[in-house]
């Protein structure tokens, strides 16, 4: 229930949506929720099934708009607008499973990470529904379960703090005071070590700050802060850019043992091939919405994907052709094609 | 016309040095990958080559001339966060000029829309950024691009669009690449000779010790 309440301050329109909240949720809890039938906008590959009414994170026809001014009149008489970059889309994570968001960029996939985390720009609206293990979620709720319930992963290296060394960073404030506040800063410093020590971050490596990191090892500190406190959802926004192959199988392979944990992933990115790798399912993306959710072993083959898009992603693939799309770039092809891999272009 | 490296040694304060005495030469119209596991350098030396850093031994040339102290270089470094490299506080068109004039046959090509012009880095997604990157080095006339996991932030259809403009523009002008990119399949497809800087290490060391 995303229905923001920052946006909507009228308590009517507060009460309304409270009860369209309890509606939808015994509407939710009605459904059946069986292996590979349509429900909730999406099917089950064989490995997802999950219990009656439960997934772990749940995103119902969710739309981001914001309010801007229009671009193309005057400076001084522009009008507002509306632009919504994410329109009526529907995902869901089970435990247990990974799911990818894979799209072109610029479509809106970090928008949805921002949106599943609940942080909103001053100028979004917000609406859809969200459940979180089976709980419906208000802003103030998703506020709440931030960093405990639902971490991410964010997609860019300027996140870590430049004036903090990682370790710091890392370990985050302790809770409490006197001693329970030592105990559990001990207790934080420990997680930590354990942590880097699995992401192979030597443990100098706490006391460096954010400039003197490569880029693999930036995104690996990234993935330890988001696992500091334990959370049952990650959303990676990214996460393997900068690693080479050998490092991102690893870091997806870590993904990978969190789900088998009973985590859910939503693992957002470009990279088919390694998403493919280690997936349950993968949502494509376009233009602000999932165009399909199918199950990995669709990726096998371009007539088993429904849809257009789907399909340009799976040719452009630089073992699949490296085709660049109808119009685009074929003025370029005859020069730039290369010649190795005999697929046709 | 060849780009040449020799002896290049390098390294951070405090740290083992980087490479002692690496060499590379890459032709005109040559596509030179080059492969290390994470945190070897390999951004550092595409640095160097590029002239953002100095290295303690050794020298960049091209055409036997070192690199120049001011004015467009002619070794352009396109990098892996374009967020970066970009004033976060200058509108785009602000940001391509200070390459010169920008054609607008090379916007196009780009895909680069005349809204964006307008709009400060933020406001745009990564991808989005890169290609503006990517319009301001070769606006600059390069006659090598260091191309440092350029295409890591784009989806795959993106991907294929941008590499195939870059190839052809390279083979179009004779430039040189220089690549570093983490996925062997766009590798094989792009690049004509594969540089492994772990192996070039090793030998430098043996060859030390003989």
């Amino acid at each position: 229930m995303v229905r923001e309440e920052k946006m909507t301050h009228r308590e009517d329109a507060r009460a309304r949506h409270e009860d369209a909240a309890h509606r939808a949720r015994a509407h939710h809890e009605q459904t059946r929720h069986e292996d590979a039938q349509a429900h909730h906008h999406h099917t089950h590959a064989p490995a997802s099934r999950h219990a009656h009414g439960h997934h772990l994170l749940q995103v119902e026809d969710l739309t981001v708009a914001f309010r801007m001014y229009d671009a193309d009149e005057p400076y001084l008489t522009a009008r507002q607008r509306e632009a919504r970059p994410i329109e009526r889309l529907s995902i869901s994570v089970h435990a247990g499973e990974i799911v990818a968001v894979v799209g072109a960029s610029g479509s809106g996939k970090s928008l949805l990470a921002d949106a599943v985390m609940g942080l909103f720009e001053p100028n979004a609206t917000v609406m859809g529904r969200i459940w979180f293990d089976g709980e419906p979620m208000d802003a103030a709720a998703l506020a709440r379960v931030r960093g405990r319930g639902i971490a991410l992963v964010p997609q860019s290296v300027a996140s870590l703090d430049p004036l903090m060394k990682v370790g710091a960073f890392v370990r985050g404030a302790a809770c409490g005071c006197g001693r329970a506040r030592r105990e559990d800063a001990a207790r934080r410093t420990r997680r930590q070590r354990e942590l880097f020590a699995r992401y192979g971050l030597a443990p100098e490596v706490e006391d460096l700050y954010p400039h003197e990191l490569s880029g693999g090892m930036a995104r690996r500190v990234l993935l330890c802060c988001a696992l500091m406190d334990a959370p049952r959802v990650i959303v990676a926004d990214e996460p393997t850019p900068g690693l080479d192959l050998e490092l991102a199988v690893r870091a997806m392979d870590d993904f990978r043992a969190f789900a088998d944990a009973g985590g859910g992933v939503m693992l957002i990115t470009h990279d088919i091939e390694l998403a493919l790798r280690v997936a349950d399912r993968v949502a494509v993306f376009r233009d602000g919405t999932v165009v399909e959710e199918t199950a990995v072993t669709n990726f096998a083959a371009p007539e088993l994907l429904e849809h257009p898009f789907s399909r340009a992603l799976w040719h452009a693939l630089p073992e699949h052709g490296f085709a660049a799309g109808a119009g685009a770039g074929s003025a370029y092809a005859s020069a730039g094609a290369p010649s190795r891999g005999g697929e046709a272009l | 016309m060849t780009l040449v490296a020799r002896d290049i040694t390098f390294g951070y304060a405090g740290r083992p040095a980087l490479y002692a005495g690496f060499s590379l030469e890459v032709a005109p119209g040559e596509r030179v990958a080059l492969s290390a596991p994470s945190g070897f350098g390999k951004t550092t030396l595409c640095r160097i080559l590029a002239g953002y850093e100095r290295p303690q031994g050794g020298a960049v040339t091209v055409d036997g001339a070192p690199l120049p102290r001011r004015g467009a270089c002619p070794v352009q470094l396109i990098g892996q966060h374009p967020e970066s490299v970009l004033d976060p506080r200058m509108r785009m068109e602000a940001s391509l000029a200070e390459a010169g004039a920008v054609p607008d046959e090379l916007l196009d090509a780009l895909g680069i829309r005349d809204a964006w012009l307008r709009r400060f880095p933020h406001e745009l997604s990564g991808g989005e950024l890169q290609r503006f990157c990517i319009a301001r080095a070769l606006a600059a006339s390069p006659r090598y691009l260091v191309a440092d996991e350029i295409s890591t932030m784009l989806d795959a259809v993106t991907q294929a669009q941008l590499w195939r403009f870059i190839i052809a523009a390279a083979d179009e002008r004779g430039m040189g690449i220089v690549l570093v990119s983490h996925s062997p399949a766009l590798t094989a497809r792009i690049a004509t000779r594969t540089v492994d800087l772990a192996a070039a290490r090793a030998e430098h060391a043996a060859a030390g010790e003989r």
